[in-house]
């Protein structure tokens, strides 16, 4: 309870954090995985793919103006929008996973947020020191020295958000052409706004805002709180092994928690984990790794501060043996979780394998609904749009499948087929023709199928639709 | 800095605010103060747009900004843009011969006829012919989907009817014929005849005596535009009579009246109001809806 009759501020100047350099097993995990993570973001780009002489040779690219997405091997039209949508679920049920199973991994190894803060705290520490330098040189008078350190800090970090700017829009257009026209000034005012906007961004989020955006900007740690458990595994300290925490070497009545403040200082969101659990923390279980070090030096078990989940406190202040961590995530809501997500994986993996190069819309003109010819035949036009996905030019040859006959023909060309170049999209009216009297002519709806075969590869495609007749 | 944190947050004695309802109480968790910073920023940005961009609501409009923005210039900007893009499409479209447009000889030029024909249509035909082309059956707006054509169905034809309209009073070159209105030419039961001839020849049901009596009211009233086979005339703009599509409708009563009392409708010539290139692309179009011949 706040004593004084003054009313407490509503608003907190953000508290300056100067993470300590730690080392340890999960320090070196996440210096792996930022430089897996990066590397894919900024090298992807550059990866060249032969696709043949119709198509780009950039392994990924998506192509906003040909609407097409190209990655590696896989080519998505609009009309395979399916795909980007399974992936979207996939992504989705695998953070539900990783979440009710790790708890917030995604924020303290992947995000990019975690990523480019990261980064940006490495190159803080190469030029200004460790924790301890940083703390005097905020508090220090602007002088020479301190301006020299702080420009050169944030022309670094500058270059960097230049480099993530920039390969965020090769992947839009085929990168060493558009490397050329950017440097040449060539390029589009779009291609230029993006950099200049995703530098300032990552400039100002990975700089200066860093756990702010955690904090009070990001939803996702708000959805994650609904989908922990008990058994989520989180970053938490043993509190009854270290508690009565005490410094000195008199141990008496004290717990193992010599309060050297390491798990504090080396973590990157200013908070101290012996609290509990805090919203705050991104569980980077730097903590983990100071303790440990401080606990093999002081000769001490280690996993005084763990991965642990809920459960762990009130079954080990019992007495009872640690549970392992494998128990904690094999459990039915996780195995649900995997078993969704593999299903619409392997279901995209079928889908990509069984779809056929040709493809076809058919769009009956029901406006109107059929033609009277002057002879009593009765027509109904069909607006057949053909997708050539293969790699090459291509002549389709339409037809026509009912229980009833039916004469087809082609607007603007005699024969039944259409020539379709590469890649392309070729909309074709299609006539059929019911001759006079016959029972689709006078009968209300019959059944058809539109045929599209390319005779080389011996590819077809179909699609149902109906014909109307006069409904006598 | 960390021993304060450390007491405010410990989880027995959060920090409060002080305030207290009926016992609840609101923790303390003060927005950050960049967060106010923004708000104050916004603020001076929505001053500052006010100013730079037509904001205000006056009573003759808006206050229009100094940056001197108007959607409108930029829709207008647009245009001329891809209208001088496609001047070169234009230009050509007025010089080639109609025919040759297909979509195999000349795909780009033959696209752009079928997008801006349609257009066109959509804008300035439609109202009669329908959204479909398929016009007003039996009410007499022709469907321009059939094989039937009172004035022609080629592209050059089309172009030529488009042009310069039918039964257009102040353009020389359009299409005229107006059928005579038998009423009093002809007796009644002369006028029973060859309605039934009519029915007979198209294939509908029709008294037989009558429709035989009728051949020759027909040949000698009706075969100078008809056609002695009742084929029609395209140069006059007369049906054709034994085919299954009518204009006013094809039951006894409809033809009937045609031969009582004559009917015949009209269209605008478009060459005054639609470019030659407008006129010539809807021509494109118009032809390729399935009747073109």
């Amino acid at each position: 309870m706040a004593s004084s009759d003054v009313p407490p501020k509503l608003f907190a100047a953000q508290e300056p954090i100067f993470p300590k350099r730690v080392s340890g097993k999960f320090r070196n995990l996440k210096w792996i995985i930022m430089i897996v993570t990066l590397g894919i973001y900024y090298v992807t780009p550059w990866i060249r793919w032969d696709r043949g002489p119709n198509l780009p040779d950039q392994a990924v690219l998506v192509d906003i103006a040909g609407r097409r997405f190209f990655f590696f091997w896989i080519e998505i039209w609009p009309h395979e929008f399916y795909f980007v949508a399974g992936l979207l679920i996939m992504a989705g049920l695998g953070l539900f996973l990783f979440t009710s199973a790790l708890g917030r991994v995604w924020c303290g190894y992947t995000c990019p947020q975690t990523v480019w803060t990261d980064l940006f705290y490495t190159v803080e520490r190469w030029i200004e020191g460790d924790r301890n330098a940083r703390l005097r040189l905020w508090e220090a008078k602007w002088d020479f020295r301190k301006w020299r350190l702080r420009v050169t800090k944030w022309i670094v970090w500058l270059m960097i958000a230049l480099a993530t700017g920039g390969a965020w829009v090769f992947y839009f257009a085929d990168a060493p052409t558009l490397l050329l026209d950017l440097v040449t000034g060539q390029a589009a005012f779009v291609a230029y706004g993006t950099i200049a906007f995703l530098t300032v961004a990552t400039f100002i989020f990975g700089g200066f805002l860093r756990e702010q955006v955690c904090i009070y900007m990001c939803p996702w740690p708000r959805i994650q709180s609904a989908m922990m458990d008990e058994h989520s595994i989180t970053v938490a300290y043993r509190d009854w092994r270290g508690e009565d925490r005490g410094k000195g070497k008199n141990r008496e009545g004290l717990g193992d928690c010599i309060d050297c403040n390491a798990c504090v200082n080396v973590c990157p969101v200013g908070i101290d984990i012996r609290d509990g659990q805090q919203m705050e923390c991104i569980t980077c279980a730097l903590c983990i790794d100071a303790c440990d070090e401080i606990m093999d030096r002081t000769g001490r078990e280690r996993g005084l501060i763990d991965y642990l989940a809920l459960t762990d406190e009130a079954n080990e202040r019992a007495g009872n043996p640690k549970v392992s961590t494998r128990r904690h995530i094999l459990r039915p809501r996780t195995l649900i979780y995997t078993f969704l997500w593999s299903l619409v994986g392997v279901g995209l993996v079928v889908a990509l394998f069984i779809r056929p190069d040709i493809d076809i819309t058919v769009a009956a003109v029901r406006n109107p609904q059929f033609v009277t010819l002057s002879d009593g035949s009765i027509r109904n036009t069909y607006d057949v749009r053909i997708r050539n996905m293969g790699g090459g030019n291509a002549t389709f040859h339409i037809g026509v499948t009912s229980d009833a006959a039916f004469d087809v023909s082609l607007e603007g060309t005699d024969g039944l087929t259409v020539d379709v170049p590469a890649d392309a999209t070729q909309l074709q009216r299609v006539y059929v023709i019911a001759p006079p009297d016959s029972p689709a002519a006078d009968g209300e709806r019959t059944d058809l199928r539109i045929w599209v075969e390319e005779g080389s590869e011996n590819t077809r495609a179909h699609q149902d639709t109906a014909f109307f007749g006069r409904g006598l | 800095m960390t021993d304060q944190k450390e007491t405010n947050l410990l989880p027995d004695d959060p920090e409060t605010t002080g305030h207290s309802w009926d016992g609840i109480q609101e923790f303390n968790n003060p927005l950050p103060r960049w967060w106010l910073w923004c708000f104050y920023i916004s603020i001076v940005w929505g001053v500052i747009y006010t100013i730079a961009y037509p904001a205000w609501p006056m009573i003759s409009g808006a206050t229009p900004g100094l940056l001197g923005y108007s959607s409108r210039a930029l829709v207008a900007e647009d245009i001329a843009h891809y209208d001088a893009l496609n001047a070169d499409l234009r230009t050509q479209i007025t010089e080639v011969e109609l025919t040759a447009v297909t979509r195999d000889n000349m795909p780009e030029l033959y696209n752009f006829a079928i997008q801006g024909g349609a257009a066109t249509f959509a804008t300035w035909c439609s109202q009669c012919h329908g959204r479909g082309a398929n016009g007003v059956q039996a009410a007499g707006y022709p469907s321009l989907l059939d094989d039937d054509w009172l004035w022609g169905g080629s592209v050059e034809e089309i172009e030529a009817t488009i042009a310069h309209g039918i039964r257009t009073e102040d353009d020389p070159d359009t299409h005229w014929s107006e059928m005579t209105a038998f009423e009093g030419f002809l007796s009644d039961e002369e006028i029973g005849q060859v309605v039934n001839y009519v029915r007979r020849i198209s294939d509908q049901e029709a008294d037989a005596t009558l429709a035989a009596a009728g051949e020759n009211v027909f040949l000698d009233n009706c075969a100078a535009c008809h056609g002695d086979d009742a084929m029609g005339d395209r140069v006059l703009g007369a049906p054709n009579l034994t085919d299954r599509i009518w204009l006013f409708g094809g039951s006894a009563a409809a033809i009937e009246e045609i031969v009582r009392n004559s009917r015949f409708g009209v269209m605008p010539a478009w060459s005054g109001r639609l470019s030659d290139a407008e006129v010539r692309a809807t021509a494109i179009y118009v032809h390729s809806l399935g009747g073109g011949e």
